[in-house]
């Protein structure tokens, strides 16, 4: 009972660290267009918004760990450790876990090249740090894929908010002409237009089917609860 | 004396050739080819094998002569050499012939007429530091240069000389294509830009190692200053600045072209020699990369950077333009800072900004629509440029708007009261190259 | 230990990060670009100007050490 209880609540823990790390995330995201750390006035300087983003971008981190580490410590599924950065190893939803630690994996780097920042040099840093365009993504499909809320309104909600901020910023990014280089921009913006409109399409195929996560439930017997249990001795 | 008008005499055995030296094989409306290698080799001996050490005999004997570059810094050459030959892997030279000053035309001259003896000068140059080989960079319109100086080593490879690998690489028609730091980055595979120094190429350049960039006329006097010793060479010239200089003469007079002139003789006496079509206004010295001299300066002057330096100008590469006393300067001015402002590589800001701003204000100060607070801003933008920009590209812009306002003062009180003057509307005198689109690569 | 602040203007986008941080030794000129006053810093200065090199959006910033 008492195991069950825990379960559950490292459960909401989980869920809900992992939700909060895609609002933070979202929210590091925006601040990290050029749009928005470019802007300054006389009361904000830049650097507020600067620093803002990299603390968001610490947070991020703090709320990641909650999130990973109740993960492996509920021993409903069968995470290890090894499984937060490895991708693709463990047998519950191997893919959408995996792709959880892979944008952990990512979010590593880039968190770890900004903090040597000085030492690794421009070009370097800046090239590791394009990757949250890709890490995003990641996380956000890993979130609906492994997410057990993906069905419940508030989700949606979130889910869309996030995705449309988002989104905001990258055509922010694309109208100011960046990246110049007419290659990459014909990629960027074919990639911002299509990725959407896969996310979306899969989603409806795919989560929030009824059938979804079926498959995938352990081996934990089902509970009924018999009031007269309440009292575990001991508790 | 002016080659270009008097047929060349013969040049001398041991003695070193008199007035001219550089342009003694060349002739003006004569043949218009260049002097073939056998000839050459009459006068000039072969460069030595390439060999690995460097030569200190004649990295001493150009630091005797006290040869100074002849590109517009005037940077004395055996420190360069003296410096380059002591990096730490064996370096490179690169001749700059680049010419991308429009009032200038003696690099063109000296690559079409005597290439054997610019290849001479690399060559030697290239020995006395020890380098691995010799890049000449021409511009690439410049055709007729460039198939000179590849039909000359050409002629070279025939005639079985041993040398070293000298290659060719044409460059973009572009302004700071020929700064030293754009050069390397260009030969490197870059952009033609100029890139951030330290370090500078003496230090680190093509391909990572030292290299020597020194303009064609350099070269061409170290070739004669290795044949005839620097006796020889500080024969003429002054103490500090010895030999002589080629100048390029155009704007309102007779004699237009390139003539050789030894250095400290007075402006008066190359003025004389031009032949001014009319009543002197301003000469401009050092192309439009340059400064303005007064017409009443230039009756006193003496063409040396020392003396020059005094009343704010200096020779540049020698490029001379008379300005006609019914032109008027300020539009001259604005019409060269306008092209100027478009000649930036556009990596700096201040450079940019800075340039386009100048050029702007010039501008309506030419054409009357100007007030003192113009003036004021452009004396503002002036201090903001100058010198903060990672070449020194926006420093001579700043240089030739601060001659215009002290040579055309007047000039400036009268735009600003009543309007242009007669000069603002006659034909202009400065020709202004056409902007070509031109990828920097 | 004296140090020397210097930009490298190619790789400055007129940000004006620095001139915030380092109000003493850093002036935008008319178009935002840093007008740096490079003589010897020590102190609490040199602090600053650690931390603005550190926040340049671009790392065009550097410190050298004055000779």
């Amino acid at each position: 009972m008492i195991a069950l209880t825990q379960s559950l609540a490292v459960w909401y823990a989980t869920r809900g660290s992992g939700a909060v790390s895609l609002v933070l995330l979202t929210a590091s995201f925006a601040l990290g267009t050029p749009t928005l750390l470019s802007w300054g006035s006389e009361r904000f300087p830049r650097l507020v918004v600067q620093l803002l983003h990299r603390n968001v971008s610490l947070l991020v981190v703090v709320f990641l760990a909650i999130h990973v580490s109740t993960t492996v410590i509920d021993g409903f599924a069968p995470i290890g450790w090894l499984d937060v950065i490895v991708p693709f190893r463990s047998g519950y939803r191997p893919i959408w876990l995996g792709l959880g630690a892979v944008a952990v994996d990512l979010l590593l780097a880039i968190i770890i090249t900004s903090l040597l920042r000085v030492r690794i040099g421009y070009a370097r840093w800046r090239q590791i740090h394009l990757l949250s365009y890709a890490m995003w993504p990641i996380a956000l499909v890993h979130g609906l894929g492994t997410g057990s809320d993906t069905r419940s309104p508030w989700m949606w909600w979130l889910a869309g908010l996030c995705s449309l901020v988002v989104l905001a910023s990258v055509a922010s990014r694309l109208i100011a002409r960046r990246p110049a280089d007419p290659h990459a921009r014909t990629l960027a913006v074919s990639t911002a237009l299509v990725l959407p409109v896969l996310v979306l399409g899969w989603l409806l195929v795919g989560p929030m089917k009824p059938t979804w996560g079926k498959k995938h439930v352990t081996n934990v017997p089902v509970v009924t609860l018999d009031p007269a249990l309440d009292s575990v001795p001991g508790s | 004396m002016i080659a270009t008008s008097t047929p060349p005499p013969p040049p001398p055995e041991l003695a070193g050739p008199t007035l001219p030296r550089l342009l003694t094989s060349v002739g003006k409306g004569q043949s218009q080819q260049a002097v073939p290698l056998a000839q050459h080799r009459r006068t000039y001996p072969p460069p030595p094998a390439p060999r690995r050490k460097p030569i200190e005999s004649y990295i001493a004997a150009i630091e005797t002569a006290g040869l100074r570059g002849r590109g517009g810094a005037s940077f004395p050459t055996g420190r360069k050499l003296r410096t380059v030959s002591q990096g730490h892997t064996r370096p490179v030279v690169c001749v700059n012939g680049s010419e991308g000053e429009p009032a200038s035309r003696k690099d063109g001259l000296l690559m079409t007429r005597t290439p054997h003896l610019v290849l001479d000068g690399a060559l030697l140059a290239a020995a006395a530091v020890g380098a691995i080989e010799v890049i000449v960079c021409i511009e690439r319109a410049n055709h007729q240069a460039i198939s000179a100086v590849e039909r000359a080593i050409h002629e070279r490879v025939q005639s079985g000389e041993q040398m070293l690998p000298v290659y060719v690489m044409d460059l973009p028609a572009k302004y700071v294509a020929g700064e030293e730091t754009a050069l390397v980055h260009f030969v490197n595979g870059g952009e033609a830009k100029p890139t951030m120094t330290p370090p500078r190429p003496f230090e680190k350049g093509v391909g990572g190692r030292p290299t020597l960039i020194d303009n064609v006329e350099t070269l061409c006097h170290l070739a004669q200053i290795i044949r005839w010793g620097p006796a020889w060479f500080r024969g003429q010239g002054t103490a500090d600045e010895p030999g002589t200089v080629l100048l390029t003469l155009s704007g309102a007079v007779k004699n237009k072209g390139v003539c050789e002139m030894p250095i400290g003789r007075s402006m008066d006496t190359v003025l004389s020699w031009a032949k001014p079509t009319g009543e002197v206004g301003a000469v401009l010295l050092g192309g439009y990369y340059g400064t303005w001299v007064s017409a009443a300066d230039s009756r006193r002057v003496t063409m040396d950077n020392a003396a020059l330096r005094s009343i704010g100008s200096s020779l540049g590469c020698g490029a001379l333009v008379v300005l006609p006393s019914d032109a008027c300067g300020l539009r001259e001015t604005a019409r060269v800072l306008k092209w100027l402002a478009g000649e930036t590589a556009g990596q700096c800001g201040p450079c940019v900004h800075g340039l386009a701003a100048i050029a702007g204000g010039m501008n309506e100060l030419a054409v009357g629509r100007a007030t003192n607070h113009t003036v004021e801003m452009l004396n503002r933008w002036a201090g903001q440029v100058d010198k903060r920009g990672a070449c020194s590209f926006p420093d001579g812009a700043v240089r030739l708007l601060r001659s215009a306002l002290q040579v055309f003062g007047a000039d400036v009180h009268h735009h600003i009261a009543h309007g242009p003057c007669w000069g603002a509307r006659r034909s202009p005198v400065l020709a202004i190259p056409t902007a070509k689109a031109e990828p920097w690569r | 230990m004296s140090y020397k602040l210097s930009v490298d203007m190619i790789a400055c986008d007129g940000r004006g990060v620095c001139a915030e941080l380092l109000p003493e030794r850093v002036e935008l000129d008319d178009w935002g670009y840093p007008i740096i006053d490079a003589s010897p810093m020590v102190g609490v200065v040199l602090e600053h100007a650690r931390r603005a090199v550190a926040a340049c959006p671009v790392l065009a910033l550097r410190l050298e050490a004055a000779k």
